[in-house]
């Protein structure tokens, strides 16, 4: 019953968003005020019957309904409830009907927050009614969630074992709401396209929304990279596999997009380009989903590959992009007059940060793609991974962190590098001294490690810096406090990355119960394996002792777990961690005669990887709190000022 | 299907190579430089992870084979060559600079290159305009 239910409700979406996208066109076009009422109307009511959708088949999941096939295929009864309602998400046709549950939350979110009325918010609620009829008809053609079988079957089939964790149950909804996000963005963007409303008025209604996905992307790129690391049994935190290329691309075009909007929004600087970047972010994100969901580059995220899909999705992509370059190729060369800025002012930081951005963005894509064009052309297989990308990286993000610091210390249109450079000074000394100390005191001795600390100390030393300047000078809104926390939490990230990539020390053995591993100034002793039953799976878990200078610090159990619905094994690592360093424990392979292989990983400063992240993501968090609370404080004016 | 017979013999490979090579070196110094040469190979059933990070059962055995072949006083050359003989190109996680590659590590300065004269022309027509 809840199946057709859900059918039923997304159906009538896919004609409302119809009438969004209809409507939402005609009142930016004509001066037809009554059309915005029913764009407005239709948002709303498209995202009252996704959620209709969405929440049938979480009732189909959390019951067990296996008449529905998507339950049937991912989910079983002795699942624990959490990981009933993550695996809503945790297929395909699932994931797509989260997608558009979370456009329809944005389409909301612009009629709510703009209370309508105006053109601008009346074309981008049509781009995105746009949007929204293409995805749910995607889902209703080639990945409809709602299919029944019968008989049903006994029994699910279970949800991949890797699947079933907290942090994956949090990744993918914060990077949809970070993907889709952008589409307010695009929206708002072709939105100016269209009504040649491109000044700052676009720019600062796309905001909150930009800052949003910004903030839902870094978030959703920590987890999963922390994900990786503690559920993967490596200790590796980022792989550069095609899947994380697909997040990270979006996520440096945005934060490209948040600094050159900054200009836009202030002189109408940039304007021109922040509309192109404003395509480009969202286009990476349907790449994205595109990469994902069609398994042209099949990787461990892809848990469906059909070509059918892939060739429906394409055409989608094609549509959507190929139609907002073309009104951007037609409209753009009309927007006139650029701002002027002498060569130190806060408009060329802004101009170089999204020179390094956006290159960064594009070899990433240029390389994820590249194999498919060498497979294409000279038919070989060539693995584009990690080497390359750290490459092309690592110069890209030491020249903008050498940069970064002065970027919020330049004025608009004419700054005084002389002054931020005295202001800057005591960060200098402090990340020279740090790099001189890495370089003696540390082993091994290598002059990058001593670099990138010295790096990371300028970058938190600068934003320490300006804080205390601004904080002086009476300046310190919630705009250039988000500023600091963000870039300061790039410096903290780039500590973590450094000390792990430097100092990581690790040691792997097959060990008999009773026998030591040595592993950095760790001992661990290995005390055998019990067996251990969890709610849907078999568990080996292993007792291993830490001693540290003759004293026990803990216990590590870590385990290895064999699902027997899904057939598959997965290992539960135990990690100690300090906040400085972590230890990292995995149980191998069970060698018989109750010796195990057992590996270990001292990780210093690892935990510093995800504290950056989370302290950029505050800083878009403070961001977005000023931006909304600025607005509150205006409507309130506003709405007081006919009371007089 | 070709794929998946590729597939299927890279397994079958693996599994011939099982328990061919130990776990770790007792020498130091060749297990460090085997740890150090795990990193440089991907593991071929996997997306993105070297062999050193790899849970796959052919990248453990791989990971023994290296060790076997450290133990028998091959190179680390002699062992980069026959992977790449067995395995192919693909096998290396830093894909060489060779002619059919020069597209793959140019592009990137290309871009670079084009960034760069962007950026510098947008800063020089900014400039104010003298008497304006």
């Amino acid at each position: 019953m809840t199946g057709e239910l859900g059918q039923f409700a997304l159906t009538l979406a896919l004609a409302l968003a119809l009438v969004m996208a209809a409507a939402g066109l005609i009142g930016a076009r004509a001066n037809v005020v009554e059309a915005r009422a029913v764009a407005n109307g239709a948002a709303l009511g498209f995202f009252v019957f996704v959620a209709l959708a969405f929440g049938s088949l979480t009732y189909g999941f959390v019951t067990s309904d296996f008449s529905i096939v998507t339950v049937a295929q991912n989910s079983h009864t002795l699942k624990p409830l959490i990981y009933k309602i993550t695996g809503v998400w945790g297929n395909h046709e699932g994931s797509m009907l989260l997608w558009v549950l979370v456009l329809a939350v944005y389409g909301a979110a612009i009629v709510v927050s703009r209370r309508g009325g105006d053109r601008l918010t009346s074309a981008a609620l049509g781009v995105q009614g746009l949007l929204a009829f293409a995805f749910v008809l995607f889902i209703l053609f080639t990945s409809n969630p709602f299919l029944r079988i019968d008989p049903p079957p006994f029994e699910g089939a279970g949800l991949n074992p890797l699947l079933q964790d907290p942090g994956l149950a949090v990744h993918p909804p914060m990077l949809y709401i970070g993907y889709v996000g952008l589409s307010a963005t695009f929206a708002y963007a072709a939105a100016a396209l269209i009504t040649g409303e491109a000044d700052a008025g676009w720019a600062r209604a796309a905001r909150p929304f930009l800052l949003a996905a910004w903030i839902a992307l870094t978030a959703g790129i920590t987890l999963g990279s922390w994900w990786a690391y503690y559920d993967l049994g490596w200790g590796g935190f980022w792989f550069w596999d095609p899947v994380e290329n697909a997040a990270l691309m979006p996520w440096l075009v945005a934060t490209a997009l948040l600094h050159s909007a900054l200009a836009t929004e202030r002189t109408g600087a940039f304007k021109v380009w922040t509309l192109l970047l404003s395509i480009a972010a969202f286009s990476l994100s349907l790449i994205g989903t595109f990469l994902v969901r069609s398994g042209v580059l099949s990787s461990v995220h892809a848990f469906a590959n059909d070509p059918e899909r892939g060739r429906f999705i394409l055409i989608m992509i094609g549509l959507a992009i190929g139609g907002a370059l073309s009104l951007f190729a037609w409209r753009a060369p009309k927007l006139t007059g650029g701002s002027e800025f002498s060569d130190v002012s806060r408009e060329t930081a802004l101009v170089l940060n999204n020179f390094l951005l956006s290159a960064a963005a594009a070899i990433v894509f240029y390389g994820t793609l590249y194999p498919l064009f060498q497979d294409a052309i000279f038919g070989t297989k060539v693995s584009v991974g990690g080497p390359f990308f750290a490459f092309f990286f690592a110069p890209i993000f030491v020249v903008l962190l050498i940069l970064m610091p002065f970027g919020p210390r330049l004025s608009w249109q004419r700054g005084d590098l002389k002054a931020a450079l005295r202001t800057l000074a005591p960060g200098l000394g402090a990340a020279l001294v740090a790099g001189v100390l890495v370089l003696a005191l540390t082993t091994p001795r290598s002059l990058s490690i001593a670099g990138a600390f010295a790096l990371g100390v300028w970058v938190i030393g600068a934003s320490v810096i300006d804080a205390v300047k601004r904080r002086r000078a009476r300046t310190l809104n919630a705009a250039a406090f988000a500023s600091i926390l963000a870039h300061a939490g790039l410096g903290v990230t780039l500590f973590g990355v450094a000390g792990d990539t430097a100092w990581k020390s690790e040691a792997i053995d097959v060990l008999a119960p009773g026998q030591n591993l040595q592993v950095s100034d760790y001992t661990l002793r290995f005390d055998g394996v019990e067996l251990v039953q969890g709610p849907n799976y078999q568990a080996a878990r292993a007792s291993i002792v830490a001693i540290r200078g003759g004293h026990v610090v803990g216990t590590l159990s870590p385990e290895k777990r064999a699902y027997p619905a899904e057939g598959q094994e997965v290992s539960d690592t135990a990690i100690r961690t300090t906040g400085f360093s972590d230890l990292y424990v995995a149980l191998g392979d069970d060698r018989g005669g109750g010796k195990w292989v057992v590996r270990a990983y001292v990780n210093p400063l690892a935990p510093f990887i995800w504290f950056g992240g989370a302290i950029m993501a505050l800083g878009g968090i403070a961001s977005l709190w000023g931006r909304l609370r600025l607005r509150g404080a205006r409507t309130a004016v506003a709405e007081a000022v006919p009371a007089e | 299907m070709r794929r998946a017979l590729v597939l299927a013999l890279l397994l079958f490979a693996g599994a011939v190579f099982a328990d061919t090579g130990p776990e770790r070196l007792s020498d130091p110094a060749q297990e460090a430089r085997a740890l150090a040469l795990q990193k440089e190979f991907r593991c071929l059933v996997c997306q993105g992870e070297s062999l050193d990070e790899s849970n796959a059962t052919l990248a453990a055995d791989l990971r023994r084979l290296i060790r076997a072949r450290i133990a028998a006083g091959d190179t680390n050359d002699q062992i980069e060559r026959y992977l790449v003989s067995r395995y192919g190109e693909y096998i290396l996680m830093k894909p060489p600079l060779e002619p059919s590659t020069y597209a793959l590590w140019f592009g990137p300065l290309l871009v670079l290159l084009i960034g760069a004269g962007v950026a510098g022309t947008v800063i020089v027509r900014s400039r104010p305009k003298p008497g304006a």
